[in-house]
């Protein structure tokens, strides 16, 4: 009987560092391990590089032709180096109407990615992203009853109303979510799920009445529920960047408890997880990004449910390197989403980014689901 | 290690266990076994801390339960579970550093000493082999392996495994409860909430039998694990004779002898499933 377990089980190591260092299986691991973080840092490295070549291409594009050197020289003497371009206005196109817009992009793509891995990893459900629980159908509506309202045009402090009617819309929004998922003080994930779906389709039902009240506001109401970039500048972009910033401080502090909570509850508390409490910081983090994107943007689909999807499949669901890249990631996807939507219309008339994201997140999203069935079937 | 108090406890408004009290000392090999619904599973959530008592008390090492930080008990005691059920594909060697996180601190990163104790779990499981591989690729005797594996890691004196064998072949088995074994003859001690009888019985020097949310047997298994306890506990005709090879007690169930046939069943047995009060 002992011979035989020990065929199945082999002998124990006798805990000596001779015995560890003469496992070849062991340091075959440890060396994976390094090449494992080599290689995340080299795509961390790639994909920075790409974000930082993006901003720069994407500058170039637009209905005033301005020469590579001259947009250089812009973005340059934005950061207080050189003198500027030679034309003074090609300076202000570039970086008051081209950097702002692409900055957002970057901005409000990450915003969106990192909420949704934080949403789908809270709920442990890959259909969870700002989108889909109804928060940016909120946002959407908060705008639109501002723009109803004949407040489209009010500022305060500086800043159009629309980013804080939006504001408001998305917490109203999760709010109401979270109040219907929650059964019994506990925060059930399947029924938060449907709560999303049935709170998003009786706003998009909202918005909808607001439109046939009111003909005249339907275009601007159009591009809130579609999602634009269009006349944003760098007050959006500071306006999102506190909420975004906390909100990512937040998901990175428990980055790693997201994982545990990826077993389950119980098994999470069992592994030392304070789980009420970890998750409650997860949510008011992705709460606040979520408000950050699509207070600024309206409703982008797609970004916050494709991009983390894709990453899972390349690098599996460790939610560390999956945060980053898929922020990373999610903001390329919208910066070119935009250049897209910027350019793509003859006549220089603008397409809602929301449009671009869902044409081409759409289709990819079921060539992935698509290759994933396939390899699991198998 | 672990004293229970007359300890009622339940969900929501439904009482599971009532006025339950057992102590389990440091190096013991203890089998919980019980029908279903007998509240089995309830007692090891109980016991890790997760079900405060609503009357009672389930104190560690003399402190009482509820006043541990999730952080302190996982340092003290690790659970596995039925089965892994992770919801997006981890590797297994991540699904073993998790069992590290009760010994981190701030961001949860694991140093190259934690590295180090998975790696030396995995061994003692026989799962390195397993590292890169994903924990919802690989069989399901390897992935309790893994959890296996990860309980180790937290290198923690109590291990709770709630029937964490039910849904493997006799090899895998065989396998997990030689090792546990071996871990309890290192001093880990173990509670093991399990169905099938006859493996408790060849591993557990202790059994306690729970019915209706009551202990209804609590003792060495040469003097619980008889015919007429198990016949009485699980309320159909069980005999017991002695396994060949070590000796153990081990149960034979014989048909016919449940308790929708309780009519027809011989005197001796309906005399022992009869519900004195």
């Amino acid at each position: 009987m002992d011979k035989e377990s020990e065929a199945i089980i082999p002998a124990l190591p006798s805990g000596g560092a001779r015995a560890r260092d003469s496992n070849p299986g062991r340091r075959e691991v440890i060396r994976e391990e390094g090449r494992r973080a080599r290689r995340f840092a080299w795509l961390l490295a790639g994909l920075s590089a790409a974000a930082v070549a993006s901003v720069f291409l994407a500058c170039l594009i637009g209905r005033l032709p301005i020469p590579a050197a001259e947009a250089g020289r812009s973005l340059l003497a934005a950061v207080g180096l050189g003198a500027g371009p030679a034309n003074a206005t090609w300076g202000e196109v570039i970086v008051d109407l081209r950097l702002s817009r692409i900055v957002l992009a970057l901005l409000v793509g990450m915003e969106l990615a990192v909420a949704g891995v934080t949403f789908q990893g809270i709920l442990r459900n890959p259909l969870a992203d700002p989108f889909t629980l109804g928060v940016s159908t909120g946002a959407a509506v908060g705008a639109s009853a501002a723009i109803f309202l004949g407040l489209g045009a009010g500022t305060f402090l500086g800043l159009g109303l629309l980013p804080l009617a939006g504001l408001g819309g998305a917490l109203a929004a999760l709010a109401a979510v979270i109040a219907l998922g929650r059964v019994g003080g506990r925060l059930r994930r399947d029924t938060m799920v449907l709560a999303g779906i049935v709170v998003a389709t009786f706003l998009a039902a909202v918005i909808s009445l607001l439109k046939s009240l009111d003909e005249e506001s339907v275009s601007s109401i159009v591009f809130w529920v579609m999602g634009s970039f269009q006349g944003r500048s760098w007050s959006h972009v500071l306006f999102s960047l506190p909420y975004g910033l906390t909100g990512m401080a937040l998901v990175g502090w428990h980055a790693r408890e997201l994982d545990l909570l990826a077993l389950g509850d119980r098994q999470a508390r069992q592994m030392g997880v304070e789980v009420d409490r970890v998750r409650l910081r997860l949510l008011v983090g992705a709460s606040l990004l979520t408000a950050a994107a699509v207070s600024v943007s309206g409703v982008i689909g797609f970004v916050g449910l494709v991009v983390p999807h894709l990453v899972r499949l390349l690098l599996g669901g460790e939610h560390r390197p999956l945060l980053v890249l898929a922020g990373l990631l999610g903001g390329l996807a919208l910066l070119w989403s935009d250049v897209l939507a910027r350019v793509i219309l003859p006549g220089g008339e603008e397409l809602p980014v929301g449009v671009v994201t869902a044409l081409l997140g759409g289709p990819f999203f079921c060539l992935l689901l698509k290759r994933r069935r396939e390899e699991e079937s198998w | 290690m672990i004293d229970i108090d007359s300890m009622t406890c339940g969900y929501g408004s439904r009482e599971v266990l009532r006025e339950v009290s057992l102590r389990v000392a440091p190096g013991e090999m203890v089998g919980v076994l019980g029908p279903n619904g007998s509240g089995k599973s309830t007692l090891l959530l109980a016991m890790s801390g997760l079900l405060p008592p609503w009357q009672g008390s389930v104190r560690l090492a003399g402190q009482d339960l509820t006043g541990w930080t999730a952080r302190g008990r996982a340092q003290r005691i690790a659970a596995v579970p039925q089965r892994a059920e992770a919801s997006f594909p981890f590797r297994c060697l991540s699904v073993v550093l998790m069992g590290r996180y009760a010994h981190t601190s701030g961001w949860g990163e694991e140093g190259p000493e934690d590295l180090e104790i998975a790696l030396t779990a995995m061994e003692e499981t026989a799962t390195l082999h397993l590292a890169r591989r994903m924990i919802n690729a690989v069989s399901g005797g390897e992935a309790q392996m893994v959890m296996i594996a990860r309980a180790l890691a937290q290198q923690t004196d109590v291990v709770l495994l709630d029937e964490a064998t039910a849904s493997l072949d006799v090899a895998h088995k065989i396998a997990i409860f030689d090792l546990l074994k071996e871990k309890n003859r290192q001093g880990a001690t173990l509670l093991c909430v399990m169905h099938d009888l006859n493996l408790a019985a060849l591993y557990c020097r202790r059994l306690i039998f729970l019915k209706e949310g009551r202990v209804a047997l609590d003792g060495p298994t040469e003097a619980t694990f008889t015919a007429r306890n198990l016949s009485e506990v699980y309320e159909t005709e069980i005999q017991v004779s002695r396994h060949p090879v070590t000796g153990s007690p081990q149960a034979h169930f014989v048909p016919g002898g449940g308790a929708g046939a309780a009519a027809g069943a011989p005197a001796g047995a309906s005399e022992s499933v009869g519900r004195a009060h």
